[in-house]
């Protein structure tokens, strides 16, 4: 049974006549993380925090710490110091039991899909489920659903081996979006694939961002992926993907921000826009 | 393979078993607390005890037939070929049945447990197991200690009525020996205290192999190179483990039952 959360931000539905202070906080909050394996920093004094609603883009150089950034907030890893909340609750010091039900809430995709190699694709996308004890006949439903949302419901009875990478990173977004997570982490849910099935695996990304609205981290490695998201909508009435010819911020997503990791640090932290006019010299040649 | 010193090795080696000892702890403890994995529990005494019940039949048999062979050229010397029932059925029910039966389990489950084990945690399927909010040891680890002590249990038996049989055999065809004194030789030959070491020790190697095989499997690093060793320090550590508490265990029975 997944643990309750409180809801977070601005958004609580309250009932009419309550006058309680709205309680607001990110959904996600990094203060002065440091993780080290062996004796090198792999972060260090690491700080952002990711509000409800927001995706926030993890950029930087193979090694820099992105994947360990993810694990850390999913609480897959521990830090040496500092302080993660995951919707207001400190994670750090919460035990194991614990964190199996805050995770019910949290969605992630693996680099290399981590699939369940002997189990179908429909058990692998039911497996938390199953976990749940939701009926079989209910559970099938909301496979073929989910299935259906990353267009890959004739693989249901395939096993992992079966399929390609593009279709295994598919079903893992599937696997990650079944329960309705309230945060999806993607680590690098393009990586090792070519354009045309990256841009599809985008363009699913995009599709749960605008369709569900859910909080989410995105690791990538292809600036290309990272500005499509900003730039780009999901059209719900024409089932597409497309630029918005209107709307403030020449239709750049306000809910999108940057992280850019480097050398254990934070090399910048903003908004696409505060992103593609820096100055900084090190942004300007990852960039270019 | 570069050399570490001496403090580096032993800060290693002490981790290691502190490591090990949780994990051995916290699937025990698994056991006493929901949820509880049954079907997991059932699909691996299908694997670890109908699985190995080939190898367990033809060593039980062959040893037994072996056993009977190589003590009635001793017997024969002091003209007591007859004892040779009693003596296969001793050394079987006490001594090579469990030991034999715990050695060959682990070369084949030890093994399967490290690699199976090993392969997840290479590719990232135990950290999505518990980004599913599902506890890898509470599903992987102590269904396969249950499964394992459960199984190693009967397989022993197995093993040791075998290994009789096969004594009988060759005491029958080869040695000329009556089969109703052979059995009955063998039966009497044996006491309460004999069956009780006997069947102690594969509780004790059950753990042993389940444990070892899982710790390895769950510590893997180094893709498939990592999986391969994991697989081999799981069998060389758990059969190593298990005669060294064999012995342990012998001298704990000698001294409760006195034989």
């Amino acid at each position: 049974m997944p643990a309750a959360i409180p809801t977070p931000g601005p958004a609580t539905v309250r009932p009419p006549g309550d006058q309680t202070p709205v309680v607001e906080f990110p959904v996600v909050e990094f203060k002065d993380v440091t993780i080290s394996f062996d004796v090198k920093p792999v972060l260090e004094n690491i700080s952002f925090s990711v509000d409800r609603g927001q995706t926030l883009i993890i950029l930087g150089p193979a090694g820099c710490g992105k994947s360990v950034l993810l694990k850390l907030a999913n609480g897959l890893l521990g830090p040496d110091s500092g302080s993660i909340r995951i919707f207001g609750q400190e994670i750090t010091t919460m035990p194991e039991r614990d964190l199996y039900a805050l995770r019910a809430h949290i969605g992630m995709v693996f680099q290399e899909s981590a699939l369940f190699d002997s189990l179908s694709v429909e058990d692998n996308v039911a497996y938390r489920l199953h976990e749940e004890h939701v009926p079989e006949d209910q559970a099938h439903h909301r496979v073929v659903e989910a299935l259906q949302f990353v267009e890959l419901e004739q693989a249901i009875a395939k096993l992992p081996p079966e399929l390609s990478g593009g279709m295994r990173r598919r079903v893992s977004i599937a696997r990650a979006i079944i329960s309705n997570p309230d945060l999806i982490l993607y680590d690098s849910p393009t990586g090792g694939l070519d354009p045309i099935t990256s841009t599809t695996i985008i363009e699913l990304v995009m599709k749960q961002r605008d369709v569900s609205h859910s909080t989410s981290l995105l690791v990538t490695h292809r600036l290309q992926d990272a500005f499509a998201l900003a730039t780009h909508r999901y059209d719900a009435a024409k089932g597409m993907v497309a630029i918005p010819k209107d709307g403030p911020d020449h239709g750049i997503d306000p809910g999108m921000k940057f992280l850019m990791l480097n050398d254990g640090g934070i090399a910048f932290h903003g908004s696409t826009e505060e992103l593609v006019h820096s100055k900084d010299p090190w942004i300007e040649n990852y960039l270019s | 393979m570069p050399l570490q010193s001496p403090e580096v090795y032993i800060k290693k080696n002490i981790a290691a078993v502190q490591e090990y000892s949780i994990l051995a702890g916290t699937a025990i403890a698994d056991i006493f607390t929901p949820p509880h994995y049954w079907a997991d529990v059932f699909t691996q005494m299908d694997s670890i005890g109908v699985g190995s019940m080939p190898i367990i039949v033809l060593t039980g048999f062959f040893t037994g037939c072996v056993l009977a062979l190589q003590s009635a050229t001793a017997l024969t010397e002091f003209g007591a070929i007859s004892m040779t029932g009693s003596l296969v059925s001793l050394s079987m029910v006490k001594e090579l049945g469990p030991v034999l039966t715990g050695l060959m389990v682990s070369g084949r489950n030890a093994a399967g447990m490290a690699s199976e084990i090993g392969s997840m945690k290479v590719t990232e399927q135990l950290d999505a197991m518990r980004a599913l909010g599902t506890d890898p040891v509470r599903k992987l680890v102590t269904p396969r200690i249950m499964a394992t002590i459960f199984m190693l249990f009967f397989l022993t038996i197995i093993a040791d009525a075998l290994g009789i049989a096969g004594g009988a055999l060759m005491s029958v065809s080869l040695l000329g020996l009556n089969a109703n004194t052979y059995l009955h030789d063998s039966y009497r030959g044996l006491v309460h205290g004999d069956i009780v070491q006997g069947l102690t020790k594969p509780l004790f190697s059950g753990f042993i192999i389940s444990t070892v095989g899982c710790y390895f499997g769950m510590k893997t690093t180094g893709g498939t190179q990592g999986v391969g060793r994991a697989t081999t320090q799981a069998v060389v550590v758990s059969s190593v483990a298990i005669i060294i508490v064999d012995l342990l265990v012998t001298r704990a029975m000698i001294g409760i039952f006195g034989s």
